[in-house]
């Protein structure tokens, strides 16, 4: 049996495809302006990698904010019920999902099912989020994907005091023109977002067993910066790219509802 | 007796010089790195304009988030009451002041003596400072003044639904993509500005009079945005409100020198 799931957020739109239970084809692309064209075209290139067309696939579950435009989704599910079950689906036993995508920060409890215990959601406040990275890699004038490389070289981690992203990349600015150096700074910047991503955790209770989604994740120096601030191991989604746990947790959804 | 006030904030350094509780001179520069450097130099440029020097200040108040570092002053007083003092000073009728900084913005309520009862402060979120209308004049291409005065001409007003500069940022420049008049988006990035401020207001009070002080203070279109959300008469300062802290700090000095009741920087 073939299921799928779109995923189709503020920055990027993803797309996984299972087949019997393991996953045949996974893609992610940068959004479009337009959540329809996201939709079809990262659902197309990962059809595409699979060799079928979208008449093979039974049923198709959307999520993401544009999740309501997905012109081939069978159903929808929200963003926060998909990623937990994308996550207990790669790591079994997870309780708990701490998701930071570009334009927000997520974190979910779950119970012994992969059902959603109680969640916390920031998408008011651009600390803590994705975007936060983004306008610091911009402003250091440093690759975004490099910055988890380079904070691993950081001798003394700088404290960062601004939460807010317009005052913090003021005061980056300052300690450049201080001569700090880079990798002090990008160590720096990790500390601090990780601090305000392990509040919003904590707000609802801290488990054991942890594992991080969403893009951000992939960044080496906020996942053991995350550790530090939560003062827990974090599972790593070994087994998949942990930007695609929520179209994935789309598509488990999907095949309970195919088979249903 | 002539005495001084000292106003070194982050964006702009203001002096005022007392003398026999009148206003003799005022000068407001844009602050450099340097503290001490920005106080001399405002300090400076007040006492050259009426001719005199630094010997000829009996005693002066330092205040603004540089008062410790400069090196003239006599005594150091916190911004919030040398904003109450000031504002108080020139119109005793006074209870709330909102004060709207480059990087902060407080609400404060007064006493009838111009003493501080309760305030609260932001300075932890650019979105209800003086910076969220800087980034947001910046995107439209407009200075702050142009910003201020361009609300008036909107005539379908737009909204803005973040608060998060960040996200009225992306919000803007969706508004400017789709060819959306300037004025009207002015009147949503000022409108948002007031209800952000609002809620601080809000938390002390807002009691009857209300007055503004800081930069932001001359910005119309936030006034007036400001005046609706608290649906109360913001009064006028017959002075530059951007020079009330140092106002303030200059009316502390003459109350020091005097050795009244209120001497001390008490708030």
């Amino acid at each position: 049996m073939l299921v799928a799931g779109c995923d189709v957020g503020s920055l990027s739109a993803k797309a996984v495809i299972l087949e019997d239970g393991s996953i045949l084809s996974s893609q992610v692309i940068l959004a479009r302006p337009e959540p329809e064209d996201s939709a079809r075209e990262v659902m197309d290139a990962a059809l595409k990698a699979a060799g079928i067309t979208m008449g093979d696939i039974e049923h198709c579950v959307g999520t993401g904010y544009g999740r309501h435009h997905i012109p081939f989704a069978h159903s929808v599910e929200s963003e926060i019920a998909c990623h937990g079950r994308g996550a207990q689906w790669l790591l079994p036993g997870v309780k708990m999902v701490i998701d930071i995508g570009g334009q927000d920060a997520k974190a979910v409890r779950l119970d012994d099912h992969g059902n959603v215990a109680r969640y916390a959601y920031n998408d008011k406040c651009a600390s803590g989020t994705g975007r936060f990275l983004e306008v610091m890699a911009g402003a250091l004038g440093v690759p975004i994907e490099q910055m988890g490389e380079i904070s691993g070289r950081a001798k003394a981690p700088v404290t960062i005091s601004n939460q807010c992203v317009v005052f913090a990349e003021t005061e980056i600015i300052s300690l450049i023109n201080a001569g700090k150096p880079l990798a002090d700074i990008i160590a720096g910047l990790h500390r601090a977002m990780a601090h305000r991503v392990a509040s919003l955790a904590r707000g609802i209770e801290l488990e054991q067993e942890i594992t991080m989604t969403g893009g951000v994740a992939k960044n080496r120096g906020m996942f053991s910066a995350l550790e530090e601030a939560l003062g827990v191991k974090i599972r790593e989604m070994s087994a998949a790219d942990p930007q695609i746990a929520g179209a994935l947790g789309a598509a488990v959804i999907a095949s309970r509802r195919a088979s249903g | 007796m002539i005495v001084a006030g000292c106003d070194v904030g982050s964006l702009t350094s203001k002096a005022v010089i007392l003398d026999d509780g009148k206003i003799l001179s005022q000068a407001v520069l844009a602050s450099t790195f340097n503290t001490d450097e920005s106080a001399s130099m405002v300090m400076d440029r007040a006492l050259r304009a009426v001719g005199l020097s630094l010997q000829d200040i009996g005693f002066c108040v330092g205040t603004g988030y540089g008062r410790d570092r400069i090196p003239f002053v006599s005594k150091a007083v916190s911004e919030i009451a040398c904003h109450a003092r000031g504002a108080w000073w020139l119109m005793p009728s006074v209870r709330t002041v909102i004060d709207i900084g480059g990087q902060d913005c407080k609400a404060i309520r007064l006493d009838e003596k111009g003493g501080v009862v309760k305030f609260f402060t932001n300075d932890k979120c650019a979105a209800g400072t003086g910076r969220f209308l800087e980034v947001m004049a910046k995107l439209l291409g407009i200075s702050l003044d142009e910003l201020g005065r361009l609300s008036s001409e909107a005539r379908s007003p737009l909204s803005l639904a973040s608060t998060c500069t960040v996200w009225a940022q992306a919000e803007v420049i969706h508004h400017l993509n789709e060819k959306k008049p300037k004025a009207d988006i002015a009147a949503a990035i000022n409108q948002a500005m007031a209800n952000r401020v609002a809620i601080l207001a809000r938390s002390v009070g807002a009691q009857k009079d209300v007055c503004m002080t800081g930069g932001v203070a001359k910005n119309v279109g936030v006034v007036q945005a400001l005046e609706r959300c608290l649906d109360v008469n913001i009064r006028r300062l017959r002075v530059d409100p951007q020079i009330i802290g140092a106002l303030g700090a200059a009316v502390f000095a003459r109350e020091n020198v005097r050795g009244g009741s209120h001497a001390g920087g008490r708030m």
